[in-house]
């Protein structure tokens, strides 16, 4: 008998703590297929971020480090200098790489660090409770914006990969879903892309990841699936915002 | 012996630079040495000044509040350092830019229009503060003119080495300068 | 090697990198620059990494990335960036990372002046960030000191898996004084089986802080708790004419220089003046100064802070010996002259307590 669908090797059996209808553990997997793909699971080292994902260590199985909130990014900058042949990753939710880590973010790509950055945009902060993020919509309801996120006083929902691909040191940066197979496929490819670019050394990879939080935004599994395409996906447009030119 | 140093004058006159000479020397004579600058905003065009501390012995203190030997380029050093100096102490004063005189009796003073001399003898003002610190050496005998001249060699890079003789010829008349003071 | 005139950072730079330092992660900020600015050049000379970050916070984050990574690292600040490195320097000593922080210290609160002052010490002995830990610290008082205590910072923080900070003031980096750097030895830096270096062959390694099980973090606190007092025996001091010492002076760094001149000139003029020099703040060399004020009837802290030392040699000394403060701030330098009124009121105020049964 011939096994068509297993537990990726990247990936440890630990149960993960995410809630039912979640992406995170979709997104989980394709960073760990791709790892798997690539032959790189002995040399890669990840760090996860303070947030939901926060635990990531448990899942994902390899070298970890576990970062202050919002800070991944300078972590994983000490392990790449120190290990410049060795592949890096953060993963890191909207709250911590688009709020608290916004210096951390914008600086790792102004210096194009060989690393890639996994970024989960979901439009509120999950662990805590369903606040406000950065990447809030307008007219969004959290916890901290009751009558919806309004532009003024609230601010305006920040473009993460648009504002990066505005960097030069940013190699790769490219937005991309996973609310059907077809979007999850696309997504795969585009952390594949950025995981090769970084081990040719290409400079700073970035894969910014639409993703649902079914239990704070209040709508089942399948209602906050399309929610993201109706709602998310007109603010936050998918596709390839920079591409390093062919040489 | 123990010899405690301020020199003072206006960032770029080249204070900070004579009191390295000052500690480099002293090295080379395998004295106990020290060297504080002044530093911050003060240095951008402001005052800047140094403490020297040269000793036979290890140095406890390097923070000098009441120096033996007080040098000031420029007048606001003289104002705000005069008080301090130790009594009984020594005052060198660049009177080519203090115009005037020490508000204390019991120093011993010696005034040098360091810049009028240096264009005079050797055309050059650059290097008036070394016909100070030729005059101070003389004077209490800190350390010896060789050791300035070996602390030279040290302190410029090698492009500069031709500019030696031409310290030396300044601290000399500010040696010479001394003897006949006293 | 001969003796070479240097300013204190650029000792300690070149000290960390003959301590096998090869990576530097900081933020500009006076009176430290000399620093930074000593490792640039000379770190890639040695195949070294020198990173300007983005923040203080970010610096403290990386060398948390490049310890964890297991690298010799190391980071420097003053005061305002000191504070903002304390959320990192928290993680780095709950994940039990090695790393050496400097801090020269600068005049405070807030972004207060940038002469020299000893105002953050409890910042650096009583841990500095949140949660119970401590870092070791080290308080140089010479550029001489300086060069050697490197090296030790960075074989301590290998030791035990802790951060350690060197803490100076703006005088000491600022300084020049001789130097002589040890003949340079082969340092055979620990092995550091727990870095993150690509799981090859082995189960996976983690660096991490949470701990969502209070029963375990109690058993984390606990463990880092006995590693703290397992540091007791690294403590370091200077005694400076204290056998007869009927007033013991106590400083660290810059101070302590200050104070010995002052013991100088109080012999001269017939008083029984000693100094007592801790050069390890944490942990504190509590039984040396004991010893060193067992004949004292009276203690005095110098110090450029308006009364943190003095807290720990009270409490040291266990209330026995009456610890008075002389302490100027804000970047003013206490000087020999009103130290020594301060030690001559005193003496003139002693009441001749009971002589102690085991003075000389």
């Amino acid at each position: 008998m011939k096994t068509v669908y297993d537990r990726p090797e990247t990936l440890t059996s630990s149960k993960t703590h995410y809630c039912p209808g979640c992406t995170h553990g979709i997104i989980h997997r394709l960073v760990a297929e791709v790892i798997d793909e690539l032959g790189v699971r002995e040399e890669t080292i990840g760090v996860s971020p303070v947030g939901c994902s926060v635990l990531a260590y448990n899942y994902f199985n390899v070298d970890m480090q576990q970062a202050a909130h919002g800070r991944a990014p300078a972590v994983a900058t000490g392990i790449k200098r120190v290990h410049p042949q060795k592949i890096v990753f953060t993963y890191q939710g909207d709250g911590d790489l688009a709020a608290i880590g916004t210096a951390e973010i914008v600086h790792v790509a102004a210096r194009g660090e060989k690393i890639t950055t996994i970024f989960v945009n979901n439009t509120i902060y999950g662990m805590t409770g369903g606040q406000m993020a950065p990447t809030t919509l307008l007219n969004q309801v959290s916890m901290t914006s009751p009558e919806g996120r309004t532009a003024i006083p609230q601010g305006y929902p920040i473009r993460v990969s648009e504002m990066l691909a505005t960097l030069d040191g940013a190699a790769y940066i490219a937005r991309v879903s996973v609310h059907n197979p077809q979007e999850v496929s696309k997504a795969k490819q585009a952390i594949k892309k950025a995981f090769e670019l970084q081990m040719a050394g290409i400079g700073f990879t970035f894969v910014e990841i639409l993703s649902t939080c079914p239990t704070n935004w209040g709508y089942t599994p399948k209602e906050s699936l399309k929610w993201l395409v109706d709602n998310m996906i007109p603010v936050y447009p998918l596709g390839v915002k920079k591409m390093p030119e062919e040489r | 012996m123990l010899q405690e140093i301020i020199l003072a004058g206006f960032g770029g006159q080249g204070v900070m630079s004579m009191g390295q000479l000052l500690a480099y020397a002293g090295l080379e004579e395998e004295k106990h040495v020290s060297w504080i600058p002044s530093y911050g905003p003060e240095m951008r065009g402001g005052t800047a000044n140094c403490s020297v501390t040269i000793s036979d012995e290890e140095v406890s203190s390097p923070i000098i509040t009441e120096p033996d030997t007080l040098i000031v380029l420029n007048r606001p050093s003289l104002e705000k350092f005069e008080q301090d100096v130790k009594p009984g102490g020594r005052l060198l004063i660049n009177s080519s830019m203090i115009d005037i005189p020490s508000q204390r009796q019991d120093l011993k003073v010696l005034k040098i229009p360091a810049a009028e001399l240096a264009q005079e003898k050797l055309g050059n003002t650059r290097v008036s503060n070394m016909i100070i610190l030729g005059a101070f050496i003389e004077l209490t005998q800190a350390v010896t003119l060789e050791s300035v001249i070996g602390a030279l060699k040290k302190v410029l890079p090698e492009y500069r080495h031709n500019l030696i003789p031409l310290n030396r010829q300044a601290l000399e008349i500010g040696v010479m300068l001394a003897k006949e003071s006293i | 090697m001969a003796k070479v005139l240097m300013k204190g950072n650029e000792a300690l730079g070149e000290a960390a990198i003959r301590a096998g330092c090869r990576y530097f992660f900081g933020y500009p900020i006076t009176p430290q620059n000399e620093i930074p600015q000593y490792l640039a050049k000379h770190l890639p000379e040695v195949g070294g990494v020198f990173v300007q970050a983005e923040s203080e916070i970010a610096a403290i984050n990386m060398v948390y990335g490049a310890a964890g990574a297991g690298a010799r690292v190391m980071t420097s600040s003053s005061g305002p960036g000191i504070s903002l490195k304390q959320e990192g320097i928290s993680y780095i000593a709950a994940a039990e990372l090695p790393c050496v922080i400097v801090n020269m210290q600068r005049g405070g609160p807030g972004l207060g002046g940038i002469q020299p002052a000893q105002s953050d010490y409890f910042q650096a002995v009583k841990g500095g960030g949140h949660g119970d830990y401590k870092l070791l610290v080290l308080a140089p008082a010479s550029v001489q000191e300086m060069a050697d205590l490197m090296e030790k910072a960075f074989d301590l923080a290998d030791e035990y898996r802790n951060p350690v900070m060197i803490l100076g003031d703006g005088i000491l980096g600022q300084m020049m004084e001789a130097v002589e750097f040890k003949e340079e030895k082969k340092t055979s830096q620990m092995e550091k089986p727990w870095a993150t270096t690509g799981a090859k062959g082995r189960k996976p390694n983690l660096i991490n802080s949470l701990f969502l099980d209070p029963l375990e973090l109690e058993k984390h606190n606990l463990h880092l708790q006995q590693k703290y007092d397992r540091m007791a025996k690294e403590v370091l001091w200077e005694n400076y004419k204290t056998d007869d010492a009927e007033l013991v002076l106590v400083g660290y760094g810059s101070s302590a220089r200050i104070a010995k001149a002052v013991v100088d000139q109080a012999r001269v003029q017939g008083i029984k003046a000693g100094l007592f020099r801790p050069i390890s703040l944490f942990p504190f060399p509590k039984n040396a100064l004991q010893e060193a004020c067992k004949c004292a009837h009276n203690v005095l802290t110098v110090e450029m802070s308006l009364g943190q030392l003095v807290e720990d040699v009270r409490y040291n000394l266990e209330f026995k010996v009456p610890v008075h403060l002389y302490g100027r701030v804000g970047g003013m330098v206490p000087t020999t002259r009103a130290v020594l009124e301060e030690v001559k009121r005193l003496v003139n105020g002693d009441q001749g307590v009971e002589t102690h049964e085991n003075c000389l």
